[in-house]
């Protein structure tokens, strides 16, 4: 019984969903019986150095949660007390991965958090984004299996005809987008963490108000506030989105149809991995792309090699250099009309007549409505501008003192890991500890198949860094099919590159395309947060046959001068 | 992967001007030795051939995965120009000299043996032209680009049948596209697969028909097209009645291939034929046509090389009687097929059709056609057939005779391939596509018996055709 809530207490993890309120409020009075440190059922499982001080403050809690209470926090109620003055140490405005992420962590810094949330908890990547699209792309990534006569064959696999039932790819998407929403809701009702419903805004310095539109609003005070309101699907100017001919991502992830023809508009990782479940599921794409090159972000030699695989035999076309000035919904038994014109000339160019739409032209910051005029922020295209610590600047470029934004609001990287990253930034120097988080350590991932991962610069980066600093930059690179396990699985395309200085080992950026690419990238991403030097890691040994050792040989490949001392690892401000 | 010194020590005993960049490689210094072209063709300018490198030590074929540069651009020392995937890994080549691409032999996709030639480099930009006319001569001979379309449709052989029957049969479609938005038949509107496989079956858009919604053109409309193509492509030239076009009552003179036609037949009557048949089940034949069509490959490459590598074990098919004394043993297997072109009949010859492979095979196929439409094929590439292939199989035609043309041993027809219920040995009754085949043959040297183990051979070889793809 003990373990088990302890699990339950001391983590995210889909464990915590399934207990419910009765069981935990029944928890701290067994517990209390049975145990003698009180403190240590409220934290057992996390490291107990992390709640030093915090042992008054526990007793207070157990005995709150003894008498019912009406406040929304039913579980386990409240955590610590709030700074003298303040409703609560933090409030996050937004309660997407960002959020979640810097609340599971005040908590943990034994901080009275609050997280306000005006649509549903777990924001876009939960509900429209990451996570039901992995859903999908887990289906198309079989489908493309099953479909591979050739790939089955040369396992000697026999399959039948490979179909698919819309309606129950979509539903797997939609169950588990709920799924990961009711777990991240319960971990923070079970830490906790007061969910306030409503949108939320900021009155004034440590002030912030919530409530509905035309309903009851609420002012609450805070010591710091994080403002954590991510993003929207970009729609740019022209581009009448009806949500069934004409849909961004939004409308996409709920798979209500697959059109025969669609154009994808943006070919960033989002296009690319929408093109990726349509085409596998029988739709024929059509990219438009405002830069000469497809894929653009990714380091070109991985883009070229992306394109190969992942466009030219799929049955994809495309138009680079065009924008799409105006896409009119199907209509009237007319289809869907999109004109295009080139991005250099603006001359007309062509008008496309498909099937469907979908606008992945990237993300804009959900940023309208937060009070940012009451601290006298303005916005930057919607950006709220911060410094390397998430410092939300004013309009006259001084910080405004306790208030903090991250994630897509910001604009620093729109990622959800990193908005959590950031989150968790915050709630170290909130809670009396300076951290500024390494950007470059963040990895990104498109979960194509195969996938696509990244970590650091891209070679033209690395090159333009190399020259303003006045180092050298070497380049090496492996291919997945001289390793075992990818050949194993018939899955040999792919190449892991890694750019490096071969002056002192350090790891610039590492790029993969390949079988699980994803999944691999991490051990370089941590190479570069803790600051190891090739020399060092390739000594790490990666159990054989795996796809890890891609990654090895990687790092086995570069040629780092000799004479560089293996033990310069030191820590990189992080 | 493979060590830099084979590596660099390979491009050298290739003679190759291109050398495989991968890590590192790019620093060293390799003297390159490109051949200059000066084989038959005397050209004096510095034309230079690039070569499929060797960048493995195992490496004997490598594909090109992507031409990094198009033809005409110009290259600098060091920069990529093709990116080739050997049997270990995709590598950049680069070049060694500066110039001009001056012509792809063999285009993205398609594979090539080490060594041989895949593009040709101009030193400038006036010997661009010339190297292309040098390119076109050697494509034929040299395993080159692109795809051709399956064309079985345009092939009949010389029986009694009018061929002006035959060419009406044919469907002739020419109509432009009905899509609402093609604004006339000015715009086209195909799907971005078919457009793919338009491109790869060499289908011109312009002449297909959309089925698909709003009237764009899909996949399927590009691929019925295709199977049409030749047939319709060569009426679609001149006006639509013109086919039909007979005027009754009226007495039209032979053309000089009608001509040259009827000699033969007339001649055909001194020698004595014979003829065997044999039913042969194609199921495996048209799984294996429906996995490789992709790749350019057409049934009537496949059905040539089959039957050419029956004969390979069967010399004596292969043979003729010239002079009514003795038997003239063929050194080399040339597949002639026939072809309906333009009022007449043609046969261009697949030389080697035992030793090319099936893919240089139809891609040489679509090139003949296209010169047989043409009109330009060189004698050599309409005389020298062995042994002649007659289809009508796409006309529904299950079974027919044909006549031998003179100076050949031996001429077969092949029927439709239909699902027949066939009874099994063990008692059970099943479903299973047939063709017949009919051979007909000069019984001066070619004997009943050896006509009966011909057949069986090839129809092993059709019935389990995994030799046909080596």
């Amino acid at each position: 019984m003990q373990s088990s809530i302890s699990l339950s207490l001391s983590s995210a993890s889909p464990i915590s969903v399934r207990s419910d309120g009765g069981a935990n409020s029944a928890a701290p009075d067994l517990f209390f019986s049975n145990s003698s440190t009180p403190n240590q059922l409220r934290f057992c499982g996390l490291r107990r150095e992390a709640f030093s001080g915090c042992k008054s403050s526990n007793n207070a809690v157990l005995f709150k949660q003894l008498r019912p209470k009406t406040k929304i926090s039913a579980s386990l109620s409240s955590n610590g007390n709030s700074a003298k003055g303040f409703d609560y140490d933090l409030v996050i405005i937004g309660a997407g991965v960002g959020g979640h992420g810097a609340a599971l962590h005040a908590v943990e810094k034994g901080l009275k958090t609050a997280i306000i949330e005006g649509d549903v908890v777990g924001g876009t990547c939960v509900n429209r984004g990451c996570v039901p699209s992995k859903a999908l792309l887990a289906v198309s990534g079989r489908m493309r299996e099953l479909q591979n006569e050739h790939h089955m064959k040369s396992f000697g696999l026999q399959v039948e005809a490979a179909g698919y039932d819309r309606q129950g790819v979509a539903d797997h998407a939609q169950n588990l987008a709920t799924k990961i929403r009711n777990n991240l809701t319960n971990s923070m009702k079970s830490l906790g963490v007061d969910i306030l419903t409503g949108f939320g805004s900021v009155v004034g310095p440590q002030k912030v108000k919530y409530g509905t539109v035309g309903g009851s609003e609420t002012v609450i005070t805070a010591k710091n506030i994080i403002i954590a309101t991510g993003s929207v699907p970009f729609v740019p100017k022209g581009v009448e989105v009806d949500g069934k001919t004409v849909i961004t991502s939004d409308h996409a992830l709920k798979l209500e149809t697959v059109p025969e023809w669609i154009v994808i508009v943006g070919s960033g990782y989002i296009g690319l991995e929408f093109s990726d479940v349509y085409t596998a599921l029988g739709s024929e794409v059509t990219f438009v792309e405002a830069l000469d090159q497809l894929m653009p972000g990714f380091d070109p030699e991985i883009g070229k090699l992306a394109q190969r695989v992942l466009i030219n035999p799929r049955k994809i076309d495309y138009h680079t250099g065009v924008f799409a000035t105006k896409i009119t919904p199907a209509k009237d038994g007319k289809p869907v009309q999109i004109e295009l014109i080139d991005a250099k000339t603006k001359e007309p160019k062509e008008t496309l007549e498909v099937d469907a739409a979908l606008i992945a032209t990237g993300r804009a910051p959900f940023t309208n409505g937060l009070g940012l005029e009451n601290v006298n922020v303005e916005t930057q295209r919607g950006f709220i501008p911060v410094d390397e610590r998430m410092r939300v600047i004013d309009s006259k470029g001084e910080l405004v003192p306790h208030l903090y934004c991250i994630g897509d609001a910001n604009g620093k990287m729109m990622l959800a890991h990193a908005a959590s990253a950031q989150g968790i930034s915050v709630v170290e120097q909130v809670s009396g500890k300076d951290h500024v988080l390494n950007h470059l350590s963040i990895p990104a991932a498109c979960f194509t198949h195969p996938e696509i991962s990244m970590v650091g610069l891209t070679e033209p980066q690395a090159r333009e860094k190399a020259e303003k600093e006045g180092f050298e930059i070497s380049i090496a690179k492996t291919s997945f099919k001289a390793n075992t396990k990818a050949l194993a699985e018939n899955e040999g395309e792919g190449i892991a590159k890694l750019i490096y200085r071969p002056d002192n080992g350090e790891i610039l950026g590492v790029h993969i395309f390949g079988m699980h690419a994803a999944d691999l990238i991490h051990e370089a991403s941590n190479a570069i947060a803790l600051g190891t030097r090739i020399q060092d890691i390739k000594y790490a040994v990666h159990a054989h046959p795996t796809l890890s050792e891609v990654i090895d040989e990687l790092f086995k490949s570069a040629k780092v001068k000799s004479d560089v001392s293996s033990a310069v690892a030191e820590p990189v401000p992080v | 992967m493979v060590s830099l010194s084979k590596q660099s020590m390979m491009a050298q005993l290739l003679n190759s001007s291109f050398t495989p960049t991968t890590r590192g490689l790019r620093r060293q210094s390799i003297p390159s030795i490109t051949q200059t072209t000066s084989r038959k063709s005397q050209i004096q300018a510095k034309i230079r051939e690039i070569f499929m490198p060797a960048l493995s030590s195992t490496m004997t074929e490598g594909k090109i995965v992507s031409w990094v540069k198009s033809e005409g651009d110009k290259l600098a020392k060091g920069e990529s120009v093709v990116v080739v995937e050997s049997d270990k890994a995709d590598m950049d080549v680069e070049t060694f000299y500066d110039g001009y691409l001056a012509a792809i032999m063999v285009e993205e996709g398609g594979v090539a043996a080490v060594g041989s030639a895949i593009a040709l480099l101009a030193e400038t930009e006036d010997e661009i032209a010339q190297a292309l006319s040098k390119a076109k001569e050697q494509s034929s001979s040299s395993s080159s680009p692109a795809p051709p379309p399956p064309p079985p449709a345009e092939t009949t052989i010389p029986d009694p049948v009018p061929v002006a029957t035959v060419v009406k049969a044919a469907p002739v479609t020419v109509v432009a596209s009905t899509h609402p938005a093609s604004d006339g038949g000015k715009r086209i509107v195909a799907s971005p697969y078919a457009k793919k496989l338009a491109k790869e079956l060499n289908v011109d858009l312009s002449g297909v028909v959309g089925t698909g919604p709003m009237g764009r053109i899909v996949a399927k409309d590009v691929e019925a097209a295709a199977v049409s193509s030749v047939a319709a492509a060569a009426e679609s030239a001149k006006p639509i009645s013109a086919a039909p076009g007979v005027e009754l009552g009226s007495v039209v003179p032979f053309t000089t291939m009608q001509g040259a036609v009827s000699r033969n037949m007339v001649e055909s009557l001194g020698v004595p034929t014979f003829r065997v048949g044999y039913t042969i089940t194609t199921d495996a034949l048209d799984a294996l046509y429906k996995k490789i069509k992709p790749k350019g490959v057409t049934m009537t490459a496949l059905l040539a090389k089959a039957t050419a590598l029956a004969l390979a074990k069967h010399p004596v098919v292969n043979s003729s009687c010239r002079d009514g004394k003795s038997f003239t043993y063929n050194s080399s297997i040339n597949i002639a097929v026939a072809v309906a072109i333009d009022g007449g009949l043609i046969t261009p010859v697949l030389q080697n059709a035992d030793k090319v492979d099936i893919y240089s095979l139809s891609r040489n196929w679509k090139e003949l056609v296209e010169k047989a439409r043409a009109k330009q094929l060189q004698p050599q590439e309409y005389s020298t057939g062995t042994f002649t292939l007659s289809n009508l199989g796409m006309f529904g035609v299950d079974r027919f005779d044909a006549i031998l043309p003179p100076g050949t041993g031996a001429i077969m027809a092949v029927g439709a391939s239909q699902p027949t219920v066939v009874a099994t040995k063990d008692g059970r009754i099943g479903m299973k596509s047939q063709m017949q085949v009919n051979v007909t043959a000069d019984h001066r040297v070619i004997y009943g018996a050896d006509l009966a183990q011909f057949l069986q051979t090839l129809a092993k070889i059709i019935e389990d055709p995994k030799d046909l793809t080596f």
